[in-house]
């Protein structure tokens, strides 16, 4: 563990990543404390541009909503939504791939097909038309999300397995007469942890992106103030207030630079003899 | 003439490495057309030495200290555009795997010319000529052909003297060779031997020869180097090293290496048919998936033996005589098309998979590399319970039986918590084994389970095989590509080539009247079978 951090801190950017997450973490987190109404409120006047007024650091929108509560607050749906996709398409893919890899043969065939149909359409497309269907909510975007996002976690899964299958310790416990799903989840899928791990961190990412392009075509769920929604709100008046728009950019630019930095640093810390020498 | 001359060489190891240098206070020199091997064990630091004198160290490792002189000019301190004029010009190198050495995607030809364009050598037409020349001085048949070919369409042994053409293509004043037969057959290895020996007298190159088989170092040595842990403890003349060796490590080394004469045969008349094999057939391929048009390789065909309680019968041959399949057929890794397997009373062939199961305990197996064969992620005292749990033994009781064959392996009971990276390979071997015995199987199929491993703890396994197997009766099928280690621990020894055994006699009638011409070239080409080694 101790050589893991080390390896890990090496890796400048993933500390800065990481820092970064922790600081969006922290404001998901202290969200209701700094601003315990709603962000959806109207506090002040409309169109107050950042720092005019004391109390309201990054302005006010069209409406006369604080700026900064929305962001504080956005970053709570981001990363739940970033988080529980993720973690829903892993669960889609990993069993997926896992199956495909170990048996091979026809059922292979069956699954990876299966995998193609879902990638061969457009990944935004299809979450517009899965959310269109489900009615936008919480619990749909992150359907959506997951649905669209599965397929490469499939495929890297059964890369995995095809070349642990033949290793000699597969072949051992064979041997000893162990059962097949036994051999799957003790032999194999533990020695695929280090490149899964890796591919989420990034896959949250992109499930931040999805989600707030997502709201910002108006299919966010309407109860939520998320970063997609403000942007899209603010896209009109971008040239007279472009604060509306801007700051919960930087927050989706700043949260997705982070992660990648962080799978950057994690593939390093887990593929010690992969990473860049000297790096 | 002194081509190359190393002297007082150091070579510093990152700080956290387990010794300071990996090469230490190394002096070395080699005249023109002669040969020096470097022998040591793995770690022992004789690559990093041939390393240092191309100037392809890792970037951790840094010279310390001393000089490498080539033909009077020193070499350490040269810049990275002076060493690689150098390179091919002067200093050609051989690799040890010639799968990966070549460039998959550039034809044979290309590969050579390539030496001639880098170095700004010859016309083009001056250029071809030379590449056919040097095609057909390393013996390759039809070089037209060859020179068209890609890596993949060759073999090992063609692959290796394309390797050595490449090497010589500007008659360079030293060749170094890294364990360049390591990866072949003993037939294509001898071959390989003869033509360096043949080339580096012709053109009076030095050779610089790294190895581990002391067989090698016997059969194309004028002088021997032998290396431990970076330190240089003897050189000189090879016939006096192999004769009179005057270092401990030395003598320990050679003693280690197992003699072509059998051991006198066991008694095992009365003992019950462990392992009933008939009639074992198996072939790859056949069936493309536009319907034919591939290639069928056969493994097995009609393979029969019988081991007896207590015995050990070797199976050996080249790569692809079907060896491994074999075994592999036999514990139903691998599904034979055809076959009758017995293993004790139990019939093991045609038992669906389900079934099969509770059986296995009956048929274990150890595998070649100790490397692959322990997962990382579970701990030495798991990985050994998990056969018994599997055949649902309690967790505790596996998981003192798993301690008690640390034991009677010799790792200690205390090991039993820690990670498969913790130990060498030798070490990684011991549990390899002690996971196998935990089902107290009847027979046992060792495939190649020395053949990754140093001399010295080659002999430390195959004396921990033959003890477990006289205290537990096992019969024990050995699957090898090496006749020295068959000769000593084998009671009978088939021989396979291209999946029929050819020859199946008690092993000292084999080694005294081979009768099938396949059995004669094997054994014509051990290393060193002809040359007297001392024995301690």
């Amino acid at each position: 563990m101790k050589a893991f951090f080390k390896r890990f801190a090496r890796n400048k950017g993933a500390v800065i990543g990481l820092i970064i997450l922790a600081i969006i973490l922290a404001a998901a987190v202290l969200a209701p404390y700094f601003y315990p109404t709603s962000p959806w409120r109207m506090v002040t006047r409309p169109f107050l541009a950042p720092m005019a007024m004391d109390g309201y650091w990054l302005g006010t929108d069209a409406l006369g909503r604080d700026v900064a509560s929305g962001v504080m607050h956005g970053a709570r749906v981001s990363l739940i939504i970033g988080l529980v996709s993720t973690l829903t398409a892993l669960a889609i893919g990993i069993p997926i791939g896992a199956l495909a890899g170990y048996f091979g043969g026809l059922l292979d065939d069956a699954l990876m097909r299966f995998t193609e149909f879902f990638q061969t359409i457009p990944a935004f497309a299809l979450a517009i038309v899965i959310v269109a269907i489900l009615q936008p909510s919480l619990f749909s975007i992150v359907i959506a999300i997951a649905i669209v996002s599965w397929p490469p976690v499939a495929r890297l899964v059964r890369g995995e397995v095809l070349s642990l299958r033949s290793r000699e310790y597969v072949q051992a416990a064979v041997v000893i007469g162990q059962s097949t799903p036994r051999i799957i989840l003790t032999q194999v899928l533990p020695n695929t942890i280090a490149p899964i791990t890796v591919m989420a961190s990034i896959m949250v990412a992109s499930a931040i992106l999805l989600e707030s392009a997502l709201s910002f075509l108006g299919l966010g769920d309407p109860n939520m103030m998320t970063w997609g929604y403000m942007i899209g709100a603010g896209r009109t008046r971008l040239i007279e207030a472009w604060w509306i728009s801007f700051f919960p950019g930087v927050a989706i630019f700043l949260t997705v630079l982070a992660l990648n930095l962080v799978g950057e640093g994690l593939n390093d810390a887990l593929n010690p003899r992969l990473s860049r020498e000297g790096g | 003439m002194t081509v190359l001359a190393i002297d007082n060489l150091s070579l510093a190891l990152p700080k956290l490495a387990d010794r300071t240098y990996a090469v230490e206070g190394l002096s070395l020199d080699i005249d023109a057309g002669e040969t020096l091997c470097v022998v040591g064990e793995s770690g022992s630091g004789k690559s990093m030495t041939a390393h240092a004198v191309i100037g392809l160290l890792p970037s951790a490792v840094k010279p310390a200290g001393g000089s490498i002189k080539l033909a009077g000019r020193e070499l350490i301190g040269l810049s990275d555009g002076e060493m690689r004029k150098l390179r091919g010009r002067d200093v050609g190198m051989i690799f040890q795997e010639p799968m990966t050495s070549l460039n998959p995607v550039m034809r044979i030809s290309d590969q050579i010319l390539e030496t001639f364009e880098s170095h700004r050598m010859f016309n083009a037409q001056q250029r071809m000529r030379r590449t056919f020349e040097l095609l057909e001085e390393v013996g390759l048949p039809d070089p037209k052909y060859i020179a068209r070919a890609f890596p993949h369409e060759l073999s090992g042994g063609q692959r290796q003297r394309v390797m050595i053409a490449v090497a010589l293509a500007l008659e360079p004043k030293l060749l170094i060779a890294d364990e360049p037969t390591t990866a072949l057959d003993v037939t294509t290895q001898a071959q390989i031997l003869k033509l360096i020996d043949e080339l580096r007298r012709k053109h009076g190159t030095a050779v610089l020869f790294i190895t581990h088989d002391f067989g090698v170092v016997a059969e194309i040595a004028d002088d021997v180097a032998v290396l431990q842990n970076g330190l240089c403890v003897e050189s000189g003349r090879a016939e006096e090293v192999l004769q009179k060796p005057t270092h401990d490590y030395t003598k320990r080394l050679l003693a280690a290496v197992p003699s072509l004469t059998p051991p006198p045969p066991k008694d095992l008349s009365g003992e019950p048919d462990a392992l009933i094999v008939r009639n074992l057939h198996k072939t790859y391929g056949g069936r493309g998936f536009f319907g034919g048009g591939s290639r069928k390789v056969v493994a097995a065909k009609d393979v029969a033996f019988t081991i007896k309680r207590g015995e050990t019968l070797g199976l050996v041959g080249e790569s692809g005589s079907g060896k491994s399949t074999v075994g592999r057929c036999i514990l139903r890794l691998i599904e034979p098309d055809d076959g009758f397997i017995k293993v004790g009373d139990t019939e093991f062939h045609g038992v669906p998979v389900r079934q099969l199961r509770p059986l296995r305990k009956r048929i274990q197996m150890v595998f070649q590399d100790p490397y692959a064969s322990l997962n990382p992620r579970r701990t030495v005292g798991r990985i050994i319970a998990e056969g018994p749990e599997a055949q649902d033994v309690p967790r505790a009781d596996a998981e003192k039986r798993a301690r008690e064959l640390l034991d009677l392996v010799g790792l200690g009971a205390s090991s039993a918590h820690r990670y498969p990276h913790e130990f060498s390979g030798g070490q990684r071997q011991r549990i390899g084994i002690a996971r196998a015995l935990a089902l107290d199987p009847d027979v046992l199929v060792a495939d190649e389970p020395v053949s990754a491993l140093d001399v010295s703890v080659q002999a430390q396994i195959l004396d921990l095989i033959q003890d477990l197997q006289k205290r537990l009766g096992l019969a024990i099928l050995f699957v090898t590509h090496d006749l020295r280690v068959a000769a000593q621990v084998c009671d009978r020894i088939a021989v396979m080539q291209r999946g029929e055994i050819v020859e199946l006699e008690p092993t000292a009638q084999l080694f005294a009247n081979p009768k099938h011409p396949y059995t004669r070239s094997l054994l014509a080409a051990v290393p060193g079978a002809h040359v007297k080694v001392a024995a301690a």
